[in-house]
């Protein structure tokens, strides 16, 4: 087994188990072995969040597990950055997330954006309190809105939002994920979105599967 | 003196309140306003819905103040308020208490600062837990009885809250409850029994569950918190259900029907403190009461459905990888 192969099982596993310190420091290994930006990020790093979405999806690990891996593989994304840059490497798709207007809840949203960071997506976050007319205004080069809510009586803003893309002429540009804790696949099926996930990890999947992208592959 | 163990030692079983905000919002509070604020703005529509519950029978009630910390109030741009603001949501409901002509005691709500703590977020513990002392001052400045953690997810943020609410009252009962909203367990994994556990060393007058994701899964965390410390006063402040749409509206599953049921069996399985959370209105709070002061039987209500059940607890299965050399 080569170096390089040795080093990316070792950063798989760092991300796997939330080390920041240990993932950076493989990163910068690779980057001094040549190894492509693109390797380091597609075989080492994301197969390892990909892990980490399965484990809790199983209900084997919690969100405390999800987070410092996904803090984990930030730490190496500081240094593998630029190169991705410089080699002109494209994120998967564009994903811009929000809180509905009226909601000022953050914490599942950002899960989502992590996890979909971690997936290799790039994501440009909102915020909260999200007015309709900023998600029609982001749907320049994104390839799905994703829509978060946690109160019961904001969930209808999704439905507004829906139809503020449609009434502009965009909803057919984009497709629409929704979720928060009292959205169901019911529900988001009736405001007419494409997509609902019921935590960070499906978000991840149903991403992925809207898009026709194939997971990245485990070892 | 611990006024609600005075209580409790009259009462075996104490009736809570229902859900604030949602009564809040059906009194012309619009999406993303403060509640907190309508402590100052509109005392009268709190007091209105304290006096509701009281009129239905509770024998505690929860001050409008869940969103009270610094961390939640500045997103209001509220966070130099936060003393006044839980100062008034104590009176709002103190005032109601006083006038019920019994004793009704006013417990201090103290939600989530809706942030994560080091390492997994940018919270520092000493930060979490002044934000908490500062909250539950404005509580005890207004007259609260009790102070009362809830919805809680991370077992560390409760400990910042207690800490926090002893410094500034340190006679003062404080309760703790969690919501098992994921598989049974809080967002963070935390289950019923390490909530015990780990917070049997600090003196909560009472520990429990609320909020949460369904009746099952909440009855099933309080399950394991009363196996693993029989003696423990036990809180079972549960949702009515999730919401769905029917029409135009959103419907919770949990009719008053439902949550008189619950109230029984949780009763019967040793829980003293009971209530309701987001969908339970005074209706339901009413219906509860009579339920459990025997006044009429017990509905039968269909057996309540599951979410997709939690997997086996397997072992760690976490996939290392080594690669062949």
């Amino acid at each position: 087994m080569s170096d390089v192969e040795s080093l990316l099982d070792d950063l798989y596993n760092a991300v796997l188990d939330g080390q920041a310190p240990a993932a950076k420091k493989i990163v910068g290994q690779l980057i001094e072995q040549h190894v492509a930006a693109e390797t380091i990020l597609y075989d080492g790093m994301i197969p390892a969040m990909d892990e980490v979405g399965r484990l809790f999806e199983t209900g084997e690990v919690f969100v405390p597990e999800m987070l410092v891996s996904a803090n984990a593989m930030k730490a190496g994304m500081e240094l593998l950055q630029p190169l991705l840059e410089l080699s002109d490497v494209k994120p998967l798709a564009r994903i811009v997330l929000g809180t509905v207007q009226g909601d000022i809840h953050d914490i599942g949203k950002n899960l989502v954006g992590m996890m979909l960071k971690g997936a290799g997506f790039e994501v440009i976050d909102l915020g909260v309190n999200v007015p309709p007319a900023r998600f029609v205004s982001a749907v320049e080069g994104a390839s799905i809105i994703g829509l978060s809510a946690l109160l019961t009586t904001t969930m209808p803003n999704m439905k507004v939002t829906i139809d503020a893309l449609t009434a502009a002429g965009v909803r057919d540009r984009v497709k629409v994920i929704v979720g928060g804790a009292p959205v169901t696949e019911e529900f988001a099926l009736e405001i007419g979105a494409d997509g609902y996930a019921s935590n960070a990890n499906q978000a991840v999947t149903i991403s992925r599967a809207l898009l026709g992208i194939e997971p990245a592959i485990a070892a | 003196m611990n006024k609600l163990l005075d209580l409790l030692q009259k009462e075996s079983v104490l009736l809570l309140d229902g859900a604030m905000g949602t009564e809040l919002f059906a009194r012309g509070l619009v999406s993303g306003g403060s509640p907190e604020e309508w402590n100052v703005t509109h005392p009268e529509r709190v007091q209105d819905i304290h006096r509701a519950y009281v009129e239905a029978g509770s024998n505690i009630i929860l001050t409008n103040s869940f969103g009270g910390t610094r961390y939640r109030l500045k997103l209001h741009n509220f966070q130099d308020r936060v003393v006044e603001l839980n100062r008034a949501a104590a009176q709002n409901a103190r005032a109601v208490a006083d006038a019920a002509g019994r004793t009704v005691l006013v417990a201090g709500s103290m939600g989530p600062t809706g942030e994560l703590l080091i390492p997994m977020g940018s919270m520092s513990y000493e930060e979490c837990r002044d934000a908490f002392a500062e909250q539950a001052r404005g509580l005890v400045e207004g007259g609260v009885d009790i102070l009362w953690v809830e919805t809680m997810s991370d077992l560390n943020e409760v400990k910042a809250a207690v800490e926090g609410a002893r410094s500034v009252a340190p006679e003062i009962p404080i309760c703790a409850t969690m919501s098992y909203d994921t598989r049974g367990r809080t967002m963070m994994g935390v289950t019923g029994a390490q909530m015990v556990q780990e917070l049997a060393g600090l003196g909560l007058t009472a520990v429990g569950a609320n909020c949460g994701n369904n009746l099952i899964d909440t009855e099933a965390a309080l399950a394991e918190m009363h196996a693993a410390a029989p003696d423990l006063i036990l809180i079972a402040k549960a949702n009515a259900g999730m919401p769905r749409y029917e029409g135009d509206k959103l419907i919770y599953d949990g009719t008053p029907e439902v949550m008189a049921a619950y109230a029984d069996r949780v009763r019967r399985h040793g829980i003293s403190l009971i209530g309701g959370c987001c969908g339970s209105g005074p209706a339901h709070i009413r219906m509860m009461r009579q339920v459990l002061d025997g006044v009429i039987p017990v509905p039968e209500v269909a057996p309540l459905t599951p979410q997709a059940a939690a997997p086996e607890a397997a072992g760690r299965t976490r996939e290392r990888r080594v690669r062949r050399g």
